[in-house]
């Protein structure tokens, strides 16, 4: 069963055609990659999904509710989360009140009680403090759940901001290029934390990579993007032999060998 | 209200009420110049009107030019109530003043739904544009009430805006603001000025957040408005003119913006700098102020970018549910 089901996308900027024609299905609990050359559409998919950019045709599906049309704050509490490329943190938050901000769709007291400091005022509190920790310490950053996020090192930061994701409780978190700037072994932490938290939450996880050890390591299923279009989808081991994935990639060889 | 949010209430009411008894013993009994008590009751309310402003613009990053346009609104509004059925009932006062801020957030509510979906530099312009459509609406106001003044200001309000009213009031706004900044609604704006893609992306409805920012923000400057009209008991378009806007808008910068501590302060200090030149100064040098100032301005700028405070709070402005 898919969690996701996108169908028929297009996205025109101007003359350019971002997307023409995209369709892409994530499953229940399945960890999937998207790759693809710079400009090739991946992150305008990721924009269409969670509602920053609106589809000029085709639709958006999740868990077989129509979601394309529906404002961020909409998608996001309907079950997806998502990171961004270059860090999207509030950065003149604390770690703790990023995850704390993400936590408010379900506040459950309201702001006269907030004003009045009731007692449903303090147990909600309580409540949202208690599951910030939690994330926090799930990421190895409740030491640092006082420090601004704009003085985290970068590790942190793109910690921080899937730890973020995760408060809204989604069923499907996009991540996007989450390795980029890592090292080696930076990057195999990444790989066994995408992996944990995936089994741990019972996520569907799309992700957007150029770190090929990642995507071809983790990911059980992978689509590869150029020119705003879906060119090769497949396992890992059938896209890695993929002669049109090759070509996006590398060129094609000339035919008199020059 | 549990018993422990009343006691939360009264701990932080306390002072406030102190000095509002000691103030009023004071000036009854003529022991201060009545010239320097009119000056502290319109520095807690411009500290009021800019606690509001801090709300729209420090807080939730919403760019107003348009500040003192809802100033006027609850000034004029409040003084019409009063002029035309309050007599010198102090429970009246009190729900004219209420009401002044109920219309100031109606016409917010109302102005933000047009322009909320701008960002900041546009933003900019239309409440530019609105603090200037309420000019020429106050400047022309006897044409449809008589009671208004129109051009010629509008007199006949009853002097009920008293030092108690006025600190009372600055320690309800400060009490409000800070309980409200200090919980999941407060970080809720503050996201959306930190990066309102991210706080959309994290389940936010931006949207509707910023309205009701600003709508709140307003409202302060609404009841300040009224306090004010009641204070000196005439009222005049020029009073919430753009450059009233501006005023505001420097000294919520000059505090540092999503700092309550320095609005506060850098309200006092506007407004006593402001009148004590022109004491200071030789008369025919006042003029003189809006040289020094704009200079202070700019060294305070220069020198404090962040702001009079930064993040630092007076303790009594902190979090107080850890």
């Amino acid at each position: 069963m898919n969690i996701l089901e996108a169908s028929g996308l297009a996205k025109n900027f101007g003359g350019i055609k971002a997307l023409n024609g995209v369709d892409l299905q994530v499953g229940v609990g399945e960890l999937a990659g998207m790759i693809g050359p710079n400009g090739s559409g991946k992150t305008t998919v990721f924009n269409v999904i969670t509602g920053i950019y609106r589809p000029d045709r085709g639709t958006v599906t999740l868990g077989g509710k129509r979601i394309s049309g529906l404002p961020p704050h909409s998608i996001s509490r309907l079950g997806i989360a998502r990171t961004f490329q270059n860090i999207r943190l509030f950065r003149n938050l604390s770690a703790m009140d990023n995850v704390r901000a993400a936590c408010h769709p379900d506040v459950r007291y309201g702001p006269i009680s907030a004003v009045c400091r009731s007692e449903g005022f303090h147990a909600g509190e309580r409540e949202i403090r208690e599951k910030a920790m939690d994330l926090l310490s799930l990421f190895s950053l409740q030491d640092r759940r006082d420090d601004l996020a704009r003085n985290l090192p970068y590790g942190d930061q793109r910690r921080l901001e899937i730890a973020r994701a995760l408060a809204s409780e989604p069923d499907l978190l996009l991540l996007d290029e989450p390795a980029a700037g890592m090292n080696a072994s930076e990057v195999g932490k990444l790989m066994e934390f995408i992996l944990e938290i995936r089994t741990r939450y019972k996520l569907a996880i799309l992700l957007i990579e150029h770190q090929m050890r990642l995507v071809m390591g983790i990911c059980e299923r992978i689509v590869v993007m150029d020119f705003g279009e879906v060119i090769a989808r497949g396992t890992p081991r059938e896209i890695r032999n993929d002669p049109r994935v090759i070509e996006a990639y590398l060129g094609k060889e000339s035919k008199d060998g020059k | 209200m549990g018993m422990k949010a009343l006691l939360g209430l009264a701990r932080f009411m306390a002072p406030f009420a102190a000095a509002a008894a000691a103030g009023t013993v004071l000036s009854s009994a003529g022991a201060v110049n009545m010239y320097w008590v009119q000056i502290f009751q319109l520095a807690c309310i411009t500290a009021v009107s800019a606690l509001g402003l801090n709300v729209i613009y420090g807080f939730t990053g919403l760019f107003s030019l348009g500040h003192a346009a809802f100033y006027g609104i609850g000034a004029y509004g409040a003084a019409l109530l009063m002029k035309t059925g309050g007599g010198e009932s102090q429970a009246f006062f009190l729900a004219s003043l209420l009401a002044g801020g109920a219309g100031a957030a109606l016409i917010a509510w109302l102005v933000g739904l047009s322009t909320l979906r701008l960002t900041s530099d546009y933003l900019g312009i239309a409440t530019l544009g609105f603090g200037i459509i309420m000019k020429v609406v106050f400047d022309n106001a006897d044409a449809f009430l008589p009671q208004l003044g129109g051009a010629r200001g509008m007199t006949g309000i009853p002097k009920m805006t008293g030092v108690a009213w006025a600190v009372m009031f600055l320690g309800a706004f400060l009490f409000a603001a800070r309980n409200l900044v200090h919980s999941s609604y407060g970080r809720a704006l503050v996201a959306i000025r930190e990066d309102e893609v991210a706080a959309g992306a994290a389940g936010i409805d931006t949207f509707r957040y910023k309205l009701a920012g600003f709508v709140v923000g307003c409202s302060f400057a609404g009841v300040a408005g009224g306090l004010y009209a009641h204070l000196y008991a005439f009222l005049h378009p020029s009073n919430f003119d753009f450059f009233k806007s501006v005023d505001v808008l420097m000294i919520v910068v000059l505090g540092g913006l999503g700092n309550m501590s320095g609005t506060l302060v850098a309200s006092f200090g506007w407004i006593f700098l402001l009148e004590g030149l022109r004491v200071a100064l030789p008369p025919d040098y006042i003029e003189l102020r809006w040289v020094l100032i704009p200079v202070l301005l700019v060294v305070t700028m220069l020198r404090r970018p962040q702001g009079l405070f930064g993040i630092r709070e007076f303790r009594f402005l902190r979090d107080a549910s850890e």
